[in-house]
């Protein structure tokens, strides 16, 4: 198995080979050809993003470059989610990115990196590299947010977020330097290995440390509770289309950095590391619904339902193992998975049409800019209103399929009180999410300015708000491909 | 089931496709257009739904024009429809209904036409789908959908007070039926099917039984509504527009009542029976007080819906009894209910419309200058009322009879509804007809024009005929019935 395998890269060197070429000839042009480019890395990303989804299911999982790169099918789909996220951010946020100065070569390069860096995290099988992928994401998403130099409110949420990122960057390397220490590898393969070796014998404290060290990080950039508070604030300083460049397709890569090192590398410490996943998602529901209730910004309320939403899908992460008893794991694992990406697909709809009533000069933040959205704008209304009743859980939007799938995990290792607590906080939640549809469709509009939009745009928000209600009609096909997906990832 | 056209997947599709399609072409410029595609569309819906009448076998209790097809495999989901005695006439009354509602806002409602007569198609598409669900989650979906479409409604066209109406019926209606999915998965999870069918014959312990009725009845109890989680109907009635009124009494009221026949009684019958004294507890509650409550009422929709709420406590009551000519009585009184609340509500619609006004005191008179509508009012005050001859009648009458040979003190107590319905309906009738001339506004009254003269005409020959010869409705329901207590009357433990 010690060999290069450069194939099961291509598409990883295919995006670095792009990216360069991108920058090159943005630089060499001086920004003159740009919206040709533009198009052209839109065309590219859901290029790519339809040939990693294509591969589906592949033979099963292969090792590259001396095992520290792993290609499998939850790979190939998360990060063909991932690039069509993208594509989706690009096309969405255009007319947005040209009325704030930032469509910009810097931009779609950053863009290009930070999907560089989450099909690296998506692929690694080794504590480095899962540590290249994140910083390469973070660092470029830094970037992005600071891109409007001179807008205050963006550069403060930058340093923020960079402060607040390294910190959860060092809690990331303190806990594999420990696992390290306890293990002698960085190798996922190797530590789950050695982590038999520990369960069976006495556990020791460095390893139990790394572990609440690891998964402190991944909490992090979770943006779970009691590691959130950097969520509200990046939200709600970031231009609208950096939010999405955080909020939206890194969740994927997040969900693939908790498969590996959670489940490639620490599996038989499940019983560890569910119990804390248990005590995040408990207060992110909780704190994640209760506070977004109390927000009148509209980006701070999405960022607190970001939080509460993750905590929703960490209660189908943590229903793998019940005692010794595995064979809820496809099932468990598959219902995160399926809830990560119906979130990314609603989370993009909705910062799509915040970006899309946005104008030069005007930024929509306020609940209340939402007003007499019907009236305006009826389309625009109605995709808004499939989203928010999804992310509400209601069927028959996909937000519905999706709960029900963590709920059924969740509910097959008999934790029926965690399913009732997570259910009632659903009723909060959807409290704030109508509040949304209230004031779009009930109130009069307090601004009559007309929403101008791109062909392209209008296009692919139209997709989006179909996505949302065909897919919870017919989650089948995506359940079994998640399904698909996470098995082969099991078995490898 | 001889016959091959899904018409249970068209009475549902139908009518959503067609409200899709309107809200997609229509806007406030071609409103004439959209308020005739409209009547159209709820009339071809309501055309496709007679063949499950004219083609039911009485003679079973078997599920009818079935429609199985793999929808989840992996839940054991599937789009499974039927329907039986239980649920025919719902699907019909459904369809027929939504005729009313789109004619009902005819000239009324200016604003959004295109949005609100699809908001309604869409309703009544997904309501037909409630009650001719076979698998358990499907149910669950339409039960669930059907809150958007009512949210919107009461929302947007709905008066002064409507986004604390709309709010509270959203979330008092989802906090019920949350507790519901996580039965509907836990016996998911113990059968490995959402079939409803198979539920049935599951065997469950009494502990089981009781929490699983617990958890269904949150969401029906809130849906029918008993007392005492009812108190988000009068604020929903009032503030709704007429049409909404008009659904929410005469259908989605039923989908609660329904789902007691379809799940709780069936699926944990021992734990009926364990906590049937509660249940009637609470429906006799229902009867008595809340008939006291809507006596003392001062705007003419809360009074109706008050009244509607003692109704219900009388299907509710009649379930608990196990009695064959009870709960065939409930079924009754829960069709012949959605005849006279939509009626009562239509009837009211037509005053508010002229005095907008709901108030009962800003009336007096009315029959002076409106008698053909005073003629209309009386039929369904008294019909509302429970008087011989008319559809109230005959439901209230039966159950009444099952009570008295169950216990002839619940018999007496639920014979007090005669009185207290006598009193409301017709005492409000009586300030808001009878009498001199009250004020200017009723001294400018026009009588009803021809589109409303004949809706109320059609929904007095349906009062009148249903409470003549009822002998349709108690053939189509016999059989199941007496299916469904054989079911409940054994033992799972």
């Amino acid at each position: 198995m010690d060999q290069m395998n450069l194939s099961l890269a291509i598409p990883e060197i295919a995006l670095a080979l792009f990216a360069c070429a991108f920058l090159i000839a943005d630089s060499v042009t001086k920004g003159r050809i740009l919206p040709i480019l533009h198009n052209i890395v839109v065309l590219f990303c859901i290029g790519l993003g339809v040939y990693c989804l294509a591969q589906v299911p592949t033979t099963g999982t292969e090792l590259a470059f001396t095992n520290m790169y792993i290609a499998d099918s939850m790979a190939l789909a998360l990060k063909g989610f991932s690039a069509l996220a993208i594509a989706f951010t690009l096309i969405v946020g255009a007319n947005y990115a040209k009325d704030r100065d930032m469509f910009k070569g810097e931009l779609h390069a950053l863009v290009l990196f930070t999907l560089l860096g989450q099909m690296v995290m998506i692929s690694a099988n080794n504590l480095l590299l899962v540590y290249l992928g994140v910083e390469l994401l973070s660092l470029s998403l830094y970037a992005a947010v600071a891109m409007q130099r001179d807008n205050v409110r963006a550069t403060e949420a930058s340093m923020k977020y960079f402060v607040l990122g390294a910190l959860a960057s060092g809690f990331l390397l303190y806990g594999m330097s420990m696992i390290y220490g306890a293990t002698g590898s960085l190798n996922h393969s190797d530590i789950a290995f050695a982590a038999t070796a520990a369960v069976s014998g006495e556990k020791s404290i460095i390893f139990i440390f790394g572990i609440v060290f690891l998964v402190a990080g991944l909490a992090f950039k979770l943006g779970v509770v009691p590691f959130h508070m950097w969520v509200p604030d990046v939200y709600e300083g970031s231009p609208s289309i950096a939010t999405l460049l955080i909020s939206g397709a890194p969740k994927l890569a997040a969900f693939a950095m908790l498969m590996r090192l959670l489940v490639d590398g620490l599996f038989v410490m499940a019983f560890d590391w569910q119990n804390m996943l248990m005590v995040l998602a408990i207060a992110s529901l909780a704190i994640g619904n209760l506070t977004a209730i109390a927000q009148t910004s509209l980006k701070r309320m999405l960022a607190y339902s970001t939080i509460a939403q993750m905590g929703f899908m960490l209660l189908g992460f943590l229903s793998g193992v019940t005692g010794q008893d595995t064979g809820n794991a496809a099932q468990a694992y598959s219902s995160a998975m399926f809830y990560s990406i119906t979130y990314v697909l609603t989370t993009l709809g909705t910062f799509g049409v915040i970006m899309v009533m946005s104008r030069k000069g005007f930024e929509v933040e306020k609940i209340s800019d939402l007003k007499g959205l019907n009236k305006r704008a009826p389309w625009l209304a109605l995709i808004m209103l499939l989203l928010m009743f999804s992310l509400a859980g209601i069927p028959p939007m996909v937000g519905f399929a999706a709960k029900l799938l963590v709920l059924k995990a969740l509910l097959a290792t008999g934790q029926v009180w965690l399913a009732v607590y997570a259910v009632m906080f659903s009723l909060v939640g959807a409290f704030y999410y109508i509040r949304i549809v209230k004031t779009m469709y009930f109130e009069a509009p307090s601004d009559e300015t007309e929403i101008v939009m791109g062909n392209d745009a209008r296009a692919v928000l139209g997709v989006n708000g179909l996505a949302v209600i065909v897919l919870g009609l017919l989650p089948a096909p995506l359940m079994a491909y998640c399904m698909t997906a996470i098995q082969q990832t099991l078995a490898g | 089931m001889s016959n091959n056209i899904p018409f249970l997947s068209l009475a549902i599709w139908l009518p959503i496709a067609f409200g899709v399609l309107i809200m997609a072409l229509g806007n406030d410029k071609n409103a004439g257009m959209v308020r005739g595609a409209a009547l159209l569309a709820a009339l071809i819906s309501f055309v496709v739904t007679l063949p499950l009448y004219f083609g039911f076998d009485t003679s079973t209790a078997q599920l009818q024009f079935v429609e199985n097809l793999p929808w989840i495999e992996a839940f054991g989901a599937s789009y499974g429809l039927g329907v039986d005695g239980l649920s025919v006439w719902f699907v019909i009354l459904t369809a027929l209904i939504t005729i009313f509602v789109v004619v009902a806002a005819w000239e009324v409602i200016t604003e959004k036409v295109a949005q609100y007569m699809a908001a309604f198609l869409i309703l009544s598409g997904l309501m037909v789908g409630v009650f001719s669900a076979t698998d358990g989650l499907l149910f669950y979906v339409f039960f669930e959908a059907t809150l958007i479409p009512m949210y919107i409604i009461v929302g947007v066209w709905g008066g002064p007070n409507r986004i604390y109406a709309a709010f509270k019926f959203f979330l008092y209606t989802l906090l019920g039926s949350l507790l519901t999915l996580v039965a509907l998965i836990y016996l998911q999870s113990q059968s490995g099917t959402f079939e409803i069918a198979a539920w049935h014959k599951l065997p469950l312990g009494m502990t089981e039984q009781i929490l699983i009725f617990l958890a269904f009845l949150m969401a029906f109890a809130v849906k029918v509504p008993m007392w005492p989680v009812h108190t988000w109907l009068p604020d929903a009635h009032v503030e709704a527009p007429t049409g909404g009124s008009v659904v929410l009494a005469a259908i989605m009221l039923k989908l609660g009542a329904y789902g007691f026949l379809r799940f709780s009684m069936p699926i944990a019958p021992d734990a009926s029976h364990e906590l049937a004294g509660f249940m009637i507890t609470l429906s006799l509650i229902a009867v008595i007080y809340i008939g006291v409550v809507a006596l003392v009422q001062k705007d003419m929709k809360k009074l109706v819906a008050y009244s509607s709420i003692a109704h219900m406590g009388f299907v509710t009551l009649g379930f608990f009894m196990f009695q064959d000519l009870a709960v065939q009585g409930a079924i009754i009184q829960m069709i012949s209910h959605g005849f006279v609340s939509g009626a009562m509500f239509l009837c009211i619609g037509v005053l508010y419309d002229r005095v907008h006004s709901r108030e009962i005191s800003a009336y007096g008179g009315v029959v002076n200058t409106m008698p053909k509508f005073a003629a209309f009012f009386l039929l369904f005050a008294m019909a509302n009322a429970g008087l011989p001859a008319t559809s109230g009648f005959v439901g209230e009458f039966m159950v009444i009879l099952g009570a008295v040979k169950y216990n002839f003190w619940i018999g007496l107590l639920a014979a007090t509804t005669l009185i207290f319905g006598a009193a409301y309906s017709l005492w409000m009738y009586k300030r808001v007809v009878f009498g001199e001339v009250a004020n200017d506004n009723v001294k400018e009254l026009t009588d009803v024009n021809t589109r409303e003269f004949l809706m109320l005409g059609a929904l007095a020959v349906l009062v009148m005929a249903m409470g003549l010869y009822p002998k349709p409705f108690t053939d189509v329901l016999q059989v199941s019935v007496d299916a469904l207590l054989q079911h409940v009357a054994q033992s799972k433990l």
